[in-house]
């Protein structure tokens, strides 16, 4: 019969069709929100997903994964009376490996030798060259340099992050990556627990 | 499996001692020809040694050497190792070297890109006119004392950066024209737009003459594009036409170049990893794939167990989320507006959240590295793959099909539409599914294995007739393959480390060369690299599979309607950030 076709594939899209609805009742059958909440969005990009799947932004967003990343920006762990101390150390390994290039350091000289200080007197990055592959934060050594959550940077102007505009701290830091930030820290202390044992052996042996 | 024959068993110096010799120089493989015996040598090449697929032709500028030289890549369509032959020629304009049309008409448009941006003349091509860049481009712009507006330095990183990094713009260091070359005696005051001669003559040579005379017609040539809802981009298409009829067709394209090839001669092996992405956008993991494997070749290193499973569980649903937009925006173009193309998205964003999860961005991936992959899939994702592959996505196929197989209107756009024949697809260098929807299982996962897929059991999916009905089955049957292999993938992956390499911001690379194929959803997705030892690659090319699957648009689409014309685009599955690069 012509247009048997076309009417199951008809049945598909009627299915789908009720498919919200049913969804809808069952969810508020059991006391539940499939809107505007958390459990609703994850529940709509699980796969367990029926009828609409739609996350009606910008009243709901999507939730990113640890693993998401944006622009980078630079961290700072907060010292004695609130003094901010940038990780980083210049070096420069982050304007080394940027593919398009969008990272300026400048590297700070102690005025009395002309010997570089390991901190930054400035640190350029062009967001509107970013590519946000996250290579900076890959291959940064002192894990100083880090990829972030918040998309929302849209300006008038260009996007050009100085120093004082891409620091944020590390509790910051913590709060995106929890699992990256453990995992830092751990190996960190693991590395220092080294070298202090390490130093106390010397130590050791030269009494 | 065809045992892959090495290129040295194949003794075309035995066959042709005067005018072939074998390329000794370190890293390099394959034969010298000599030019004025090229189309010789290439005709026994095909006809004797059993060539029959010419997959990538380029050019290289030895600046040093004062040469320049044309790379081909010649495969076997049964499978196998391929076949590189060059031809050196001095570099002193005009740079000369006959066109090889005739023998593997699939050469058409990458010999007229080579001449875009190499300036090398293939004498005997039918319409050398240029590419990618505009008519009225000045230069040839991958040649190596060529430079671009705003050029900074030969290489990347730039010394600019560190340690006195001062952020200046580009545009302000360089003002406009500063450093832009215009051909001689032009003036941009007095210039005056000329329509575009040339290219509606090569649509004249290619039209049908009316052979009766009864009726007298006028063809009309209708410029499609470039911005048509249905081209997929910026792609502009001059049809002519015979009332509803195709009889002649160019393609006209470049409205996306940015030299990608240039970019990535200035960039590090590492810096290109990212730039792959913006390729094919739809699979930025099947492209940086590719590009690692390539450059795994020329850097001899092993690939971590592991990984190798990450990389073809990542390279598989890549072509599965592909293949369902690819349905989905078929229907669009047929003018089944967006339902099927929104149950497609659905399930691609159930995979892009895995990409997400494990690469940190759901398109632009840059997951690959040298040796392995960034990082480990994590737990949660590695459920979420799980419950798709084994669970939701045979389900949702199985629905796919239910609702547009048997459609009949649907079945009435495609069926015996836009006939390709195995002979012609050969030909005209078709690969991928266009090709195995002809009737020819040529499928390089089985052809010329890469990474492991000899270790899976899967069938190449293949369909004889041709048509656009063949080429829309031919994705579901792919789908199906693919979740084959992810299911034993994912029973198979061994625990362990996720590179083989330690973590390292630069790559040594010896000298030599590397032509890298993968089957990308798309077809043969190869990349050609040449090293001469530096942290920068010195030739970088890539042999997108859009741009040469539409060598062989034309043929297809001469005696159709022009009302097809816009599924079999569709049909062809092209990506405008690959096509144009």
């Amino acid at each position: 019969m012509y247009g048997k076709g076309i009417l199951k594939g008809l049945s598909v899209t009627w299915k789908r069709f009720w498919d919200t609805y049913t969804e809808d009742i069952s969810w508020m059958l059991r006391g539940k929100k499939r809107y505007n909440t958390v459990e609703g969005v994850a529940h709509r990009s699980s796969k367990d997903t029926k009828g609409i799947f739609t996350v009606q932004y910008p009243e709901e967003q999507l939730i990113v994964p640890e693993e998401f990343r944006y622009v980078p920006f630079l961290v700072f762990d907060e010292g004695a009376d609130g003094k901010k101390e940038v990780r980083c150390t210049s070096c420069g390994i982050c304007a080394k490996v940027c593919p398009p290039q969008c990272i300026w350091i400048v590297r700070t000289n102690d005025p009395a030798t002309g010997r570089p200080v390991p901190v930054p007197t400035d640190f350029f990055v062009d967001m509107d060259i970013c590519m946000n592959c996250g290579f900076c934060a890959e291959y940064c050594p002192f894990d100083a340099i880090k990829m972030d959550h918040d998309i929302n940077i849209a300006s008038y102007q260009r996007n050009i992050y100085n120093l004082e505009k891409l620091m944020k701290p590390a509790s910051y830091y913590a709060g995106i990556r929890p699992e990256n930030y453990t995992r830092e820290e751990e190996a960190r202390k693991a590395k220092e627990a080294a070298k202090a044992a390490k130093a106390e052996a010397g130590a050791a042996a030269a009494a | 499996m065809v045992a892959p024959a090495s290129t040295s068993t194949i003794d075309l110096v035995a066959k042709f001692p005067d005018s072939v010799t074998a390329d000794t120089r370190p890293g390099y493989t394959g034969f010298i020809v000599n030019k004025a015996k090229l189309v010789e040598v290439a005709t026994a090449i095909r006809d004797e040694f059993g060539y029959d697929l010419l997959t990538a032709v380029t050019g290289v500028d030895y600046l040093a050497e004062n040469k320049m030289e044309v790379v081909y890549h010649a495969f076997k369509t049964t499978g196998g190792a391929g076949l590189t032959f060059k031809v050196q020629v001095e570099r002193i304009d005009p740079i000369e070297v006959p066109s090889l049309i005739d023998i593997w008409p699939g050469v058409d448009f990458q010999e007229r890109e080579a001449w875009d941006l190499y300036g090398i003349k293939f004498t005997g091509h039918p319409d050398l006119r240029r590419i990618l860049m505009w008519e009225g481009f000045e230069g040839h712009p991958l040649r190596k004392d060529w430079k671009e507006p705003f050029f900074e330095e030969e290489a990347k990183p730039f010394k600019s950066r560190w340690p006195d990094g001062k952020h200046t713009f580009a545009e302000n260091k360089n003002p406009f024209r500063d450093n832009l070359n215009f051909p001689a005696n032009f003036d941009p005051e007095k210039y005056e737009v000329t329509g575009e001669e040339d290219l509606y003559l090569s649509l004249e040579k290619d039209s049908l003459k009316d052979v009766d005379g009864n009726m007298k017609t006028e063809h009309i040539v209708v410029n499609m594009g470039p911005h048509h809802p249905s081209t997929h981009g910026v792609l502009r298409v001059a049809v002519q036409l015979d009332g509803e009829t195709i009889i002649g067709l160019k393609p006209v394209m470049g409205y996306l170049h940015r030299n990608h090839d240039k970019i990535g001669e200035r960039n590090t092996y590492l810096q290109n990893i990212p730039y792959t992405d913006r390729l094919d956008y739809f699979n930025s993991m099947s492209n940086n794939f590719g590009y690692v494997t390539t450059v795994e070749k020329l850097m001899k290193i092993p690939v971590a167990e592991r990984a190798e499973y990450i990389r073809v569980i990542m390279a598989e649903l890549s072509r599965i989320q592909n293949h369902l937009i690819f349905i989905g925006m078929l229907m669009n173009d047929l003018g089944t507006m967006y339902t099927p193309s929104l149950y497609a998205f659905e399930e691609r964003e159930l995979v892009l959240d895995i990409f997400e999860a494990v690469s940190g961005a759901r398109m632009m991936c840059n997951y690959f590295r040298f040796g392995g992959v960034v990082r480990d899939i994590p737990d949660f994702a590695m459920q979420k793959i799980k419950d798709l592959v084994f669970d939701r996505l045979p389900a949702k196929t199985d629905e796919m099909e239910r609702f547009l197989n048997e459609n009949e209107i649907l079945v009435a756009r495609l069926k015996g539409i836009h006939v390709l024949n195995a002979e012609d697809a050969i030909k005209y260098s078709v690969t991928g599914p266009v090709l195995r929807a002809a009737g020819v299982p040529y499928d390089l996962r089985r052809a010329d294995p890469y990474s492991i897929y000899d270790r899976f059991d899967f069938d190449v999916a293949v369909r004889q007739n041709g048509d656009m009905m063949d080429n829309y089955l031919i994705r579901f049957d792919e789908i199906r393959q693919s979740l084959r292999i992810l299911e034993q993938a994912i029973k198979q992956i061994p625990q362990g480390p996720i590179n083989s390499q330690k973590a390292a911001y630069q790559v040594r690379v010896p000298a030599g060369e590397a032509y890298g194929r993968i089957e990308s959803p798309k077809g043969e997705l190869g990349f050609y690299v040449v090293s001469n030892g530096k942290p920068n690659p010195y030739r970088y090319h890539v042999r997108p599979a859009s741009f040469v699957n539409l060598t062989a648009v034309e043929s297809m689409c001469r005696g159709t309607k022009i009302a097809d014309f816009v599924a079999l685009l569709a049909m062809l599955d092209i990506v405008m950030g690959e096509l144009d690069r």
